[in-house]
């Protein structure tokens, strides 16, 4: 699925150094050094309270950093300089669109408060409409839109005064599987065309699939950054999960009798092997009938693998992390 | 849905370089236009929003100025009726309740978002709160002048109307009492936060500002606060202006004839200031 056609330049666009934020005694980003390269879809990956969207707040300039620095273009910036952020496209977890206004009130708006008038905007709203596909619908308030067009709506916003770098926060949060593959047909075409540089927060395996690569953030430190099929090799092998009536019991077992790596996850027991399919019928044959319920092998996702990397799953809060995530101020 | 990628329609505009950058002043201005008229959008969107606007200040009028006119007497205000009276203090009113809708918008924004991508945009934090003010003002400003097309049946004739301390007034009290309402309404986490600080902060100050009472009628620590409060100044303006200096002279304690602008100029500066140092502290 992800487009590999596209040659991506590695000259860095964006470059966090040492990005570090703190809550009272808590340390959401802890010393965070990255580098986004022109041009890329680059997806910082991690659980609620992973230190995703309080980096997303900092580059979005809604927080200041307690330390470190962010460089665009080489040049040492300051977060709420009017320079940078004039060439920073933002998508927000919650919608920012107004419902009283019609999409393409809302694109114009956009492009006025990045300093874009007459002739010139109009002729950039008009395109972006044409691009998200919703030219005939440019006069509708979204109010009546779904989440999908809405989404869509705002990455055309995003893009309306021709940003170089668009961040964008969870952006197909709550959107079902046909909007979300609409949402990232037309983010990567965007992408080509407009030339853009993506910096995003997810923590969905799928969004994290199609992304260029990957930042994989845990307790707001960088644990990996590599592309999802470097970072999907990483895995020795293929992943075999047991259903059993007592996962704890049985993964002890299988600790103890087979000498293999087993843990329990979301209540299912789970091993990871080089040959895997050797290890069914092993596996089947060392406990009676009863003990297993079902048996299946498949190869690792991104969930599987930041789980070897943090020993968390991704679908998971992390307990008392970040009390309040979508805290804005 | 139409959610597949169509053909691409014109990807040779969407190419074209950027134009130069607009200057920083732009970029400022642009961002207090932008809220400005998204303000003024808004509100005629929202029909229920006008009607009340317009409605609500003539119902008030008539209600509770013929309720009191029959038992209250304004001492010293010659030919001053209740009604005439109370009708400037009903157009300070409109402008104080333009500016706490404004102000709840505020915080439904905050919430919602879309503030959220103005104050990650270019404009400073002072463009964000400019703009509000001036949109939030350009409404009341609309609705105060609609009720004073009423006028005429207070007693007032429209000949030796003062308009240029009528207007300025007026604008300077909705710019003042748009920051009072933004700096208040960004520590107040919730609407239902805010409408509490409206019936204990915002509310009776409207009462104490001698728009439905006279100063000199108040007990001593009561006439204390009355004097130092921002809405006197624009009521005492507005009475002046309406019908001279007369009228006003003779219902406050102490005279703040001509005083009334550079007062509330003061106001405007301050509390435009304070909101905008609220809303710039970044966490």
């Amino acid at each position: 699925m992800p487009d590999t056609s596209v040659s991506i330049p590695s000259a860095p666009l964006l470059q966090l150094e040492g990005l570090t934020r703190r809550f009272k005694d808590r340390t959401a980003v802890d010393g965070l050094s990255l580098s986004v390269r022109q041009g890329e879809i680059l997806g910082l990956l991690g659980p609620n309270g992973a230190g995703k969207s309080t980096t997303f707040q900092v580059l979005a300039g809604l927080l200041a950093p307690d330390a470190g620095q962010v460089r665009f273009g080489g040049r040492v910036l300051a977060l709420s300089d009017p320079s940078l952020r004039r060439q920073m496209g933002i998508i927000f977890q919650r919608s920012s669109l107004d419902d009283l206004l019609t999409a393409r009130e809302n694109l114009m708006l956009g492009a006025r408060l990045y300093g874009l008038g007459g002739e010139r905007a109009r002729e950039r709203v008009e395109a972006m409409l044409a691009l998200i596909g919703l030219a005939d619908r440019g006069d509708e308030r979204v109010s009546t839109w779904s989440g999908g067009m809405r989404r869509r709506l705002e990455l055309a916003r995003a893009l309306v005064h021709q940003p170089r770098v668009v961040l964008m926060d969870e952006p197909t949060q709550g959107l079902d599987e046909a909007a979300f593959r609409s949402f990232w047909a037309h983010l990567k075409r965007l992408r080509d065309l407009e030339g853009i540089t993506v910096l995003l927060t997810t923590h969905r395996a799928d969004e994290a699939e199609v992304c260029d690569r990957l930042a994989v953030l845990d307790a707001g430190r960088l644990v990996a950054c590599d592309t999802p099929a470097a970072l999907a090799s990483r895995m020795g092998g293929d992943i075999l999960t047991v259903e059993a009536p007592e996962p704890e019991a049985l993964a002890r077992e299988v600790r103890e009798r087979l000498g293999l790596d087993a843990k329990v996850v979301e209540g299912r027991v789970q091993v990871e092997a080089a040959q895997g399919h050797a290890l069914v019928p092993r596996l089947v044959e060392s406990f009676p009938a009863g003990r297993l319920a079902s048996v299946s092998l498949r190869r690792p996702t991104l969930a599987d693998v930041f789980l070897q990397l943090t020993g968390r799953a991704l679908g998971a809060d992390v307990p008392a992390a970040e009390p309040a995530p979508r805290r804005r101020r | 849905m139409n959610a597949e990628v169509s053909a691409a329609p014109q990807p040779v505009e969407a190419r074209v370089p950027a134009p130069a950058a607009p200057g920083a002043l732009a970029l400022q201005w642009a961002t207090v236009r932008v809220l400005m008229t998204r303000d003024v959008v808004r509100f005629f969107r929202q029909p229920s929003r006008v009607v009340g606007a317009l409605a609500q200040p003539i119902l008030f009028w008539f209600v509770i100025g013929s309720g009191f006119a029959g038992s209250f007497r304004v001492e010293g205000a010659q030919g001053l009726g209740y009604q005439q009276f109370f009708f400037p203090g009903v157009v300070t009113m409109v402008l104080l309740f333009s500016a706490i809708f404004a102000t709840i918008t505020v915080i439904e924004d905050r919430r919602e978002g879309f503030l959220q991508a103005v104050l990650a945009g270019p404009g400073s934090r002072l463009a964000v709160v400019l703009g509000k003010a001036l949109g939030s003002s350009a409404i009341a400003l609309m609705q105060a002048s609609l009720f004073l097309l009423l006028a005429p049946l207070a007693g007032v004739s429209a000949a030796t109307v003062n308009l240029p301390l009528l207007f300025s007034v007026m604008v300077l009290s909705a710019l003042a009492l748009t920051g009072m309402g933004m700096s208040l309404a960004w520590w107040v986490r919730s609407s239902a936060g805010y409408h509490a600080v409206m019936s204990i902060v915002l509310l009776p100050m409207w009462v104490l500002s001698g728009a439905m009472f006279p100063l000199k009628g108040a007990d001593s620590w009561l006439a204390w606060v009355m004097r130092v409060n921002p809405m006197r100044f624009s009521v005492e303006g507005v009475r002046r202006a309406l019908y001279g200096a007369e009228a006003s002279v003779a219902v406050g304690p102490a005279s703040v004839t001509g005083l009334e602008v550079p007062v509330l100029l003061a106001f405007a500066a301050v509390f435009l200031g304070l909101a905008a140092f609220s809303v710039s502290r970044r966490e």
